[in-house]
């Protein structure tokens, strides 16, 4: 092991986007060693991509707003599936994570008496979220990192962790490599938090950036961590979808909560034709009552753009099967309409939406302030990912944390825009706290150096092996195309069978991928490594989604639609079985306490 | 599909050569995609360094025909393809390969920097009464994707190397600390640093970061001349400060 460049600390967190930061940040402040390990270089996580604002009960713009409602709406969103305690939690703790951003030198949008200004999205019985322009995740990454280097952590940009490494049934750290020279590392620590992130190049068409291969999830699983919800990934419903180069690249709801709508190719406004039971009571009767709801009547009722993401998405699909969709397989989206409405007009959408008119300028050659755009889903977020308990983000296996989105219960069956930034932060605190809490109690821990040779030998593999047909990225390819075409937005038993079994053919071509090259930057390899992750959150998608025979939130089944009362009382757990296979099991949902149930009744 | 020749440059801090790639690609296609599909096809461990593609992360940033740009922004048909495209690393940092730069410099320069210093909040719960007008200035600057383009632009880096011996910041730093100074809330001063540590007096306002800037943060105008007037009203005389904002003498 000595040959291995070794760090020791306190708390070991693997990610740097918001919740890494924010769980560095905190256990930092509580004086212990902190190691923070990102796969990319600092700041350039993807949570920068993040755009429409960070959902918090402030009630600055709305006093009737508090975090009563803010919980009733995020459980109503997550179909009933969430843990309840984190809901209650999120929203509770949100307010006071926004305004500690403000504290750390994040500059939001403000009201016109100096506050904090909120924007409407799409779920949100009121302006909630906390914004600037249409880059949140810039301004939050950036605070946090900014603030975060003065608080004495370590930080290690460009290495990818592989392995968990245990002390017997506890976490002892990490193995990993950088990716400059491609030299190994090993991380001890008595406490790891991982923060990965999301798993979106599981599929073809995502709004994902290259390092989301849900690692996170595929670390924790192997080092015997259960995983919850995996069924649940969300298609945004609208991602760009011409040039072919770009499709999948987000277009941010917040076009859609400053007045965008939705048309098809004969001009008619579909999302009027099909509102959910669930929201009836909460959709405004006609376009007009709609837009006053945009411009803030209070009086008024959300028009159905603002219906939750399933949704959205759904009724895109519907009218591209239907033949009505726009010219490249979507939907329009209009913004450009509001001009007439508005003072300022284009000018007002430009310093509305800055990073959107640049986009489609750029990217597509469309005026947004003239035209209007072309969207169709794009696979955007995981509902599920690691099983934590709610107050601490601690895993099963003692002393591994998760925290973000590689974790799972806050959002249930589906998440509400807005959420997840808050749910970084509010929750990044809390695994900070914990781990290090955790990390002064247990003392350290030790690593084998069995398991770090094994762990070596194994990243080197695709050096070894003898010529193959298929390259690392023939493969991931070939990968993204299957979850695409089997375990998509709409799924059936058939499909997912398929899938399975081209997931398992496949997990035996990567077992023979070969490298060429040497180690210093070489993505061939990094892409081979890569294939673990990608194949093991696939497997677990894939398990869950066929386990799951209803139609809930995000997942939408074609062979048994609509909701199913008894599937709604179970989450499904997927983990590691003792010889080594991928289980499923239903799990009892945790009743939600009397107390909360009210605030449910009484939010309707 | 029409087709065209990258000319890659491939190497490592040892050195290295421009390399000839001839491929297709489609409309829409922008340097990066072409890249990708070079390093997928023909040349599995070609090192790029991206995370977005969407123009939002700063991580893909290179000089194309020579011109420093984000390669996930530049579109193929903004580019002659009659001729080789060039693409190399950015100039103004150690190359560590092929196109990857280390760019760790600017960290290092981030980390000196007096971080947000602000005055007691305004209100109980923390927060501060702020508004729209107040910190419109420094949103701008807070729209920086740190993609360090302007700092690979700037002679006095470019040319002189002066970010790399610590004698000054780069455009990129004069953004930030920019954005602390007009920071409503700020208290703390840092002019002293700016003028003697942080260099701010070797620009001489050529605007190349500002053309350069993905961004359009306008640097020059809105970052560093009201820097440089701050300082200049503090440690210069009224004449020295007039001849110094237009350019003239040190
Ligand atoms: S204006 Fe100043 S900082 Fe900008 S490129 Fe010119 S010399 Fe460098
Ligand atoms: S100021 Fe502009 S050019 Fe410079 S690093 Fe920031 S975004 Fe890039
Ligand atoms: S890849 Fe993010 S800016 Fe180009």
């Amino acid at each position: 092991m000595a040959a291995y460049e070794t760090h020791e600390y306190d708390v070991l967190v693997i990610g740097a986007g918001g919740a890494g930061l924010r769980a560095a940040i905190e256990a930092s402040a509580t004086g212990v060693r902190v190691g923070l390990v990102c796969k990319s270089l600092l700041g350039k996580a993807h949570t920068v991509m993040a755009e429409g604002g960070m959902a918090a009960a402030l009630a600055n713009v709305d006093e009737r707003d508090g975090w009563q409602v803010h919980f009733a709406d995020t459980m109503r969103g997550g179909q009933y599936l969430n843990q309840w305690r984190m809901a209650e939690i999120h929203a509770k703790e949100a307010p006071a994570r926004v305004n500690e951003l403000e504290a750390w030198g994040a500059l939001f949008d403000r009201t016109q008496d100096g506050r904090i200004l909120q924007r409407n999205f799409g779920g949100h019985a009121y302006p909630r979220l906390a914004h600037v322009g249409d880059r949140t995740g810039l301004e939050m990454i950036r605070t946090l990192q900014d603030h975060g280097i003065h608080q004495g952590m370590t930080v290690h940009m460009e290495i990818t962790v592989t392995t968990l490494l245990k002390d017997g049934e506890r976490v002892a750290g990490a193995f990993g490599y950088d990716r400059e020279r491609g030299r190994f590392r090993v991380f001890k620590a008595p406490a790891v938090i991982v923060a990965t992130g999301g798993l979106g190049k599981a599929y073809k068409i995502t709004s994902n950036s290259w390092e989301c291969t849900g690692d996170g999830i595929s670390l924790a699983y192997h080092a015997g961590a259960q995983l919850k919800d995996m069924e649940f990934v969300q298609f945004h419903p609208t991602g760009m979808v011409w040039p072919p180069s770009v499709s999948g690249i987000l277009v941010t709801e917040g076009v859609r909560g400053e007045g965008g709508v939705l048309t098809n190719s004969e001009g008619r406004r579909f999302m009027f034709d099909n509102i959910p039971e669930l929201y009836k009571e909460l959709v405004a009767d006609d376009a007009e009552e709609g837009w006053r709801y945009v411009v803030g009547d209070r009086e008024a009722r959300r028009p159905p753009e603002l219906l939750t993401r399933d949704h959205v998405a759904r009724m895109i699909l519907a009218e591209v099967k239907a033949g009505r969709g726009s010219p490249h397989g979507g939907a329009f989206l209009d913004i450009s309409w509001i001009k007439d409405r508005v003072p300022g007009g284009a000018e007002h959408i430009k310093r509305k939406l800055p990073s959107m008119y640049h986009q489609f300028k750029q990217l597509a050659d469309l005026d947004i302030t003239e035209e209007p755009m072309e969207v169709g889903p794009t696979t955007h977020y995981a509902m599920g990912g690691v099983k934590v308990e709610s107050d601490s983000q601690m895993t099963n296996v003692p002393g591994l944390y998760a925290v973000g989105e590689c974790a799972t219960g806050l959002h249930g069956a589906n998440r509400l825009g807005g959420n997840s930034l808050s749910d970084l932060v509010v929750f990044g605190k809390r695994a900070g706290e914990h781990a290090a809490e955790h990390a002064r109690e247990v003392g350290p821990a030790v690593v084998r150096e069995d398991d770090v040779e094994a762990a070596a030998a194994e990243a080197l593999l695709p050096f070894d092996r003898e010529d193959a047909r298929e390259g690392p990225f023939q493969l991931q390819q070939a990968l993204q195309q299957l979850m695409q075409d089997n375990v998509g937005i709409i799924r059936d038993e058939a499909d997912l069978d398929r899938g399975l079994e081209a997931l398992a053919e496949l997990g035996r071509r990567a077992g023979a991928v070969k490298v060429h090259g040497n180690r210093e930057w070489n993505s061939g390899w990094h892409t081979a490594l890569d294939l673990v992750p990608l194949l093991t959150v696939s497997e677990a998608i894939a398990l869950a989604a066929k386990e799951r025979q209803e139609s809930r939130g995000a997942h939408t089944r074609d062979d048994y639609q609509g909701k199913d009362p008894e599937w709604g009382k179970v989450n499904l757990v997927v983990e590691k079985a003792a010889d080594g296979s991928m289980q499923v099991r239903r799990e009892p949902i945790e009743p939600v306490p009397e107390r909360l149930a009210k605030i449910i009744e009484e939010q309707g | 599909m029409p087709n065209a020749t990258f000319r890659i440059w491939r190497g490592d801090s040892e050195g290295g050569e421009f390399k000839d790639y001839r491929t297709e690609y489609s409309e829409g296609m922008v340097v990066l995609d072409v890249v990708h599909k070079i390093q997928a096809e023909q040349a599995n461990d070609l090192a790029v360094r991206w995370n977005c593609k969407a123009g939002k992360c700063g991580s893909c940033s290179a000089e194309v025909n020579g011109q420093p740009q984000l390669m996930c922004m530049t579109r193929m048909n903004t580019l002659p393809v009659e001729r080789p495209v060039t693409v190399e690393p950015m100039q103004a940092f150690p190359v560590e390969r092929d196109l990857v730069t280390d760019v760790s410099v600017n960290y290092e320069i981030k980390k000196r920097i007096k971080p947000f210093t602000p005055r007691p909040p305004d209100r109980e719960d923390g927060t501060w009464t702020m508004h729209q007008s107040d910190v419109e200035r420094s949103q701008e600057f807070r729209k920086c994707i740190e993609c360090f383009l302007c700092q690979d632009v700037c002679h006095v880096d470019r040319d002189h190397h002066y970010h790399l011996d610590g004698k000054f910041i780069g455009p990129r730093f004069f953004v930030h600390a920019a954005y602390l100074d007009m920071h409503p809330a700020d208290e703390a001063d840092r002019l002293e640093e700016l003028k003697d540590r942080d260099g701010i007096g070797y620009c001489n306002i050529t605007k190349c970061c500002t053309v350069v800037c993905p961004e359009h943060i306008t640097i020059t105008d809105n970052a560093i001349i009201p820097l440089k007037e701050r300082v200049a009203d503090r440690y210069y005389d009224p004449l020295t400060r007039v001849l110094r904002v237009i350019g003239v003498g040190r």
